[in-house]
């Protein structure tokens, strides 16, 4: 089938070092002596454990439930008792610790209940939720949950489903070998996403450098009777970007701003198909996956491997030779090597290569940019990276958005074409994850100063409420005493005024202000406006005693409660930031 | 002991690209020996050495690591440019004191390596022509032929520096008589009659520049330069050049006169083409090969000096910052909006 | 007459220029935030006082008016860089000691819930009533340290917050690059980078 293919600007051609680990079939690694399963392994909320030191689990039971929808289960990789649910260092470059569960296999390797279905007969809402349910992540690394990709754009009809077969990184070959030896469920799997997302037309990219894996695949779509289109195309770095291939295959260049939907394309790797019909139609959430394990080790091979086994016994497998020094995890362009040899395998595991000075000898000393322009051509997303690095290096982070650091994929093009060989990829994460704290910073400064403001909002308005209280007090109080004074015609205004005045008298402990007491010259004006007064204030206690007083005595959990509906009001826009509880009725005297 | 990913790099320094661009000198080299004599080569040794020591010197006092800077072999490129577009007879110190300015102030006062807003070459150039106007413009005629040791006498200053010895450039031949001429000239006879005006019959500047313009092709091969610059370099001076010729023959010379005469081939290859100083988005190193002709020809054909590529380069350099900001490519995905 | 010319020709110029000025200043008026909010937006909004003004707004106040820029330890070196650069004033170290963002922690146990951190807290950030145990809600908690004077059993106390994977970042790239690896892409976190399409 003869296609027109396009071209991304841009990219390398490093080594490929794949043909070492292709010669041995897929091999499925033993069961570990223990297997530390992360809690969080997919872009999204962090799972929460659902279960507990002691229990006992078995093969494919949940183990970590998923937090919101941009999340995914997480599953127990093989039967046995957990040990504990506790910090463990993660397979992140960062090297720090997060919540693993525990599993100490009992051997048994034993299935929970699966329950076989077929999709067709299931809604697209279900086949979805089972797929969440079901750990199912993109394993081409991003490991962002596949369900949430599989809803296509309202507005924009689907033209393409790009399957990502290229597998562009040196040393990797996991995806090559799953399409080799399991074409059939790959294809099988592509069908599913086929019939959520109904595009128009599906292409398979598999870079020309996999001639068998294409022939496998161009076999099973055969088998299958599908009409997807097998495409080969050049072999060059990153053409397994899914941007990359998305532009090669259709045409179409996803913009850093836009979703891939809304441009009628959707990508998906071989390996996600693969677990995607596992799991919908095999019943088996994702607790293994395909890993190559190469580099300077004695014996290259993919292995079928649990979740959770730890490296240096996945390693031990292929004979590592014992100048080995490190552990890179993924490949040699966009890997980073492990912070500890025993950290667990996850689902972005791709690939393991030993490390060694020979394979990759230590890199030159670090000279000044001389603007040769070699990383722009080599950029595949067109960018400036010299320019982004000036302004990385100088921490002028503004200006790196305006060269648009955020379209950077961090593919590693620059870094390697550099003649300075200036860690152009890691100047570039630097000024990321710094806007990314500093914008983190700016919204808990805005929040805390929303919400000290409507503190003191608050706070104002209890101060005036308690002044109009006293106020109201000391008035009743000066009725009284006018009345005693003046004691003709004002029996009724007593009697009237006086509960009053308890009343509102009785909370209030501060003294009365000076200001309020009147002078009780002329004894007939007193008594007038005493008489004024005492009705005013019966009228307001009666008024009062209507009004439901709940601003008085609140326990500090109601108010808190009441200043979050507030807060949220303000933050709504609803309302403007005002005292929207039933204030006091205005009082004529204050 | 560990470098951040990527983990593979490819096999490329700043000092294979210099080491790259002073190969693809060597065939204009070479047409320059044969046609003023082994000096130029005598030069191209006091340039090095000045450059290199300049540089030591400079690396010590900023305290940058001497082995890793003294081997880049940049300092070496810009001693090489100085020696090529000074008078090949010019005194020993003179070429020593330019290319010591150049190293010194137009590189290591803004920063060294990669920093430098001005060619340091051409700096050096501008700086010696305006400060011995008479000493840069002594150029050798090219029918005398010197031996080694004479030439390193007039060098060295053992030797009287008889005015005897200089000839005229064609570009300086070509004003002088424009400026004496009483309209009875005429450029196209004068280039008829004359070898070196580069009609390819005999030894000329033409195979000088023929010379650079191999090796600029092959640096181009190489990819250590793109076509943008030499492209737009030689195509803005064709055409005023041209048009200026085409307007009154007699007055103006030809495009391939301008193109083979001077600096032009080396400044379109080599000195325009520097990364660091000239602009780096492709459409602005069009404007700048562009500008940097345009000026060329303005600066030789109309201004006071016999060659306008140092002070166009320059001039250009000026610009750059700008015109790249204002010409920043659209990015993957945003080309419909740009 | 020819100087009744060029003072015509000079008024004329005056003229044309002071309409283009006149029309320049109306067509490319910037509607520029009053100096008092910008300098607020620097400040970290802890409220916490340490600058001696009641917040982080009388403080910005305070500064538009001449009050030294080096008074507010929550902000840092960082900050009074950034107020420098705004205000075009030179830069003073900090006039304190700069300390790493904390979170303020209330012993459960010892609480005796006397509401006293409630009312001091100015952002809200304590929950409780009388009599009951009080807790702080950690998103909430800028750090400011206002409610450890008023608790009478000293069961609050600041904890530094320490680096996890979520907050971490890449680190500025130096030249001598140490064993430890700093690279490649984050399997949790990394929305920016390149992955092969999952």
């Amino acid at each position: 089938m003869l296609m027109n293919l396009f071209k991304f600007k841009g990219g390398v051609k490093p080594p490929t070092n794949k043909t070492q680990s292709v010669t041995l079939p897929i091999a499925v690694a033993p069961i570990p002596s223990r297997l530390v399963v992360p809690l969080h392994q997919s872009i999204g909320g962090t799972p929460r454990p659902v279960v507990q030191a002691g229990d006992k689990v078995l093969k494919g039971q949940l183990i970590g439930e998923a937090d919101g929808w941009i999340s995914a289960a997480v599953h127990a990789p093989t039967s046995g008792t957990v040990l504990e649910v506790a910090m463990h260092t993660q397979p992140h470059p960062s090297g720090l610790d997060s919540l693993c569960v525990v599993i100490e296999p009992d051997g048994k390797d034993e299935w929970i209940a699966r329950d076989l279905v077929d999709y067709k007969s299931m809604a697209p809402e279900s086949v979805r939720e089972k797929l969440q349910q079901s750990g199912v992540v993109g394993l081409g690394g991003a490991v962002f949950p596949t369900h949430g990709k599989l809803t296509a754009s309202k507005t924009v009809p689907m033209d393409e489903l790009v399957i990502n077969g290229a597998e562009c990184e040196p040393f990797i070959t996991c995806d090559d070998l799953l399409m080799r030896e399991r074409a059939e469920e790959v294809v099988r799997g592509i069908g599913i996403f086929r019939d959520l997302l109904q595009p128009k037309k599906v292409l398979i990219g598999i870079e020309d450098n996999k001639p068998e894996a294409a022939a496998a695949m161009r076999a099973a779509v055969e088998a299958v009777g599908e009409d997807f289109v097998v495409v080969q195309v050049p072999t060059l770095y990153p053409a397994g970007g899914a941007k990359q291939l998305i532009r090669v295959l259709t045409g179409k260049e996803v913009p850093a701003s836009k979703r891939s939907t809304d441009l009628g394309v959707q990508c998906f790797n071989v390996a996600t198909a693969y677990t995607a019909w596992r799991a919908i139609a095999q019943g088996e959430p994702v607790v293994s996956r395909l890993v190559t394990v190469t580099g300077n080790v004695g014996e290259p091979r993919n292995y079928e491997v649990l979740i959770g086994t730890p490296m240096d016994e996945l390693l031990k497998l292929a004979h590592p030779h014992p100048d080995t020094d490190g552990i890179i995890m993924g490949g040699p362009m966009m890997g980073f090597l492990v912070p500890d040899r025993r950290v667990p395998v996850i689902k972005a595991t791709n690939c393991l290569i030993a490390h060694d000075e020979r394979l990759f000898p230590p890199k030159a000393p670090e000279m000044p940019c001389i603007r040769c322009g070699a990383c722009a051509r080599a950029c595949p997303h067109e960018l400036q990276p010299f320019e982004m690095y000036w302004f990385s290096r100088a921490k002028n982070f503004g200006k790196t958005q305006e060269y648009n650091i955020f379209d950077c994929i961090e593919c590693g093009c620059c870094s390697f074409v550099c003649p300075s060989r200036i860690p152009l990829v890691q100047y570039f994460r630097f000024a990321k994850s710094e806007i990314w704290a500093r914008e983190r910073e700016k919204n808990a400064a805005d929040q805390a100063k929303a919400r000290f403001e409507f503190k003191q909002l608050r706070e104002e308005r209890e101060k005036a409420e308690k002044a109009e209280k006293l106020a109201k007090a000391a008035a009743a109080q000066a009725a009284k005493k006018a009345a005693e004074a003046a004691a003709a015609a004002a029996a009724p205004a007593e009697s009237a005024a006086q509960p009053v005045a308890a009343e509102a008298a009785a909370p209030v402990t501060a003294p009365v202000p000076p200001a309020a007491a009147p002078a009780t010259g002329d004894a007939e004006k007193a008594a007038k406006m005493a008489t004024i007064e005492a009705a005013m204030a019966r009228a307001k206690a009666q008024r009062e005693a209507v009004q439901p007083k709940n601003t008085d005595n609140l326990t500090p959990e109601q108010q808190k409660a009441a200043a979050d509906i507030e807060a949220r009001r303000v933050a709504a826009h609803l309302i403007e930031p005002e005292p929207a509880q039933p204030a006091a009725p205005p009082d004529p005297k204050s | 002991m560990f470098a951040p990913a990527p983990f593979l790099l490819k096999d490329v320094s700043v000092s294979q690209v210099m080491i790259q661009v002073c190969v693809a000198l060597i065939p204009g080299i070479a047409a320059y020996a044969s046609l003023v004599g082994p000096a130029i080569l005598v030069q191209l040794v006091i340039a090095t050495l000045a450059a290199l020591i300049a540089e030591a010197l400079m690396l010590k006092v900023c305290r940058k690591p001497m082995a890793l800077f003294l081997s880049d072999g940049s300092a070496i490129v810009t001693a090489w440019l100085i020696a090529l577009t000074f008078p090949p007879l010019a005194p020993w110190w003179l070429i020593a004191t330019g290319t010591a300015f150049a190293i010194v102030v137009a590189k290591h006062l803004y920063g060294g390596l990669g920093q430098n807003p001005f060619n340091p070459a051409m700096v050096a150039f501008a700086v010696c022509i305006v400060a011995f106007p008479a000493l840069m413009s002594q150029w050798p005629s090219v029918g005398l032929q010197l031996g080694l040791i004479e030439q390193m006498n007039i060098i060295l200053g053992w030797a009287p520096r008889v005015d005897a010895l200089t000839g005229a450039t064609p570009l300086d031949a070509m004003k002088t008589a424009l400026k004496l001429g009483d309209g009875s000239f005429d450029v196209t006879t004068l280039l008829a009659n004359q070898d070196i005006y580069g009609n390819f019959a005999g030894r000329g500047w033409e195979w000088v520049a023929a010379g650079y313009l191999l090796g600029g092709l092959w640096l181009w091969h190489r990819k250590l330069i793109t076509w943008h610059v030499p492209v737009a370099f030689v195509a803005s001076l064709s055409l005023i050049s041209g048009a200026l010729w085409i307007y009154n023959p007699s007055q103006f010379a030809s495009p391939l006169f301008h193109l083979l005469s001077g600096g032009a081939m080396l400044g379109a290859f080599f000195i325009a083409t520097d990364p660091v100083s000239g602009c780096t988005t492709p459409r602005g190193k069009l404007i700048f090969g562009a500008g940097c002709g345009l000026l060329a020809y303005i600066i030789r054909v109309f201004g006071g000096y016999p060659d306008g590529v140092a002070f166009a380069v320059l001039l250009m350099n000026l610009c750059a910052p700008v015109i790249d900001l204002l010409t920043q490519p659209p990015i993957f995905g945003m080309k419909d909006k740009a | 007459m020819e100087i009744a010319l060029a003072i015509a020709i000079m008024a004329l110029g005056a003229v044309v220029l002071g309409a283009a000025l006149g029309f320049a200043s109306i067509k490319f008026k910037v509607e520029g935030d009053p100096l008092v909010e910008k300098i607020e937006a620097i400040l970290p909004q802890t409220q916490c006082g340490q600058c001696g003004y009641p917040g982080c707004r009388p403080y910005a106040d305070a500064i538009a008016n001449g009050e030294e820029i080096n008074k507010c330890p929550p902000g840092g070196t960082e900050g009074v860089q950034r107020l420098a650069d705004l205000l075009g004033r030179e830069v003073k170290p900090l006039d304190a000691e700069e300390k790493p963002k904390q979170l303020a922690i209330i012993d459960e146990n010892t609480c005796i819930g006397c509401t006293l951190c409630i009312q001091a807290c100015p952002v809200d950030a304590i929950v409780g009533a009388a009599k009951q145990m009080h807790t702080i809600i950690a998103q909430q908690c800028t750090g400011c340290e206002l409610c450890l004077p008023p608790c009478p059993v000293e069961c609050i106390r600041m904890e530094v917050i320490q680096e996890n994977i979520d907050n971490w970042k890449w680190k500025y790239p130096v030249v001598e690059i140490k064993a430890a690896p700093i690279s490649a892409s984050d399997t949790t976190g990394g929305s920016g980078g390149m992955k092969e399409a999952a």
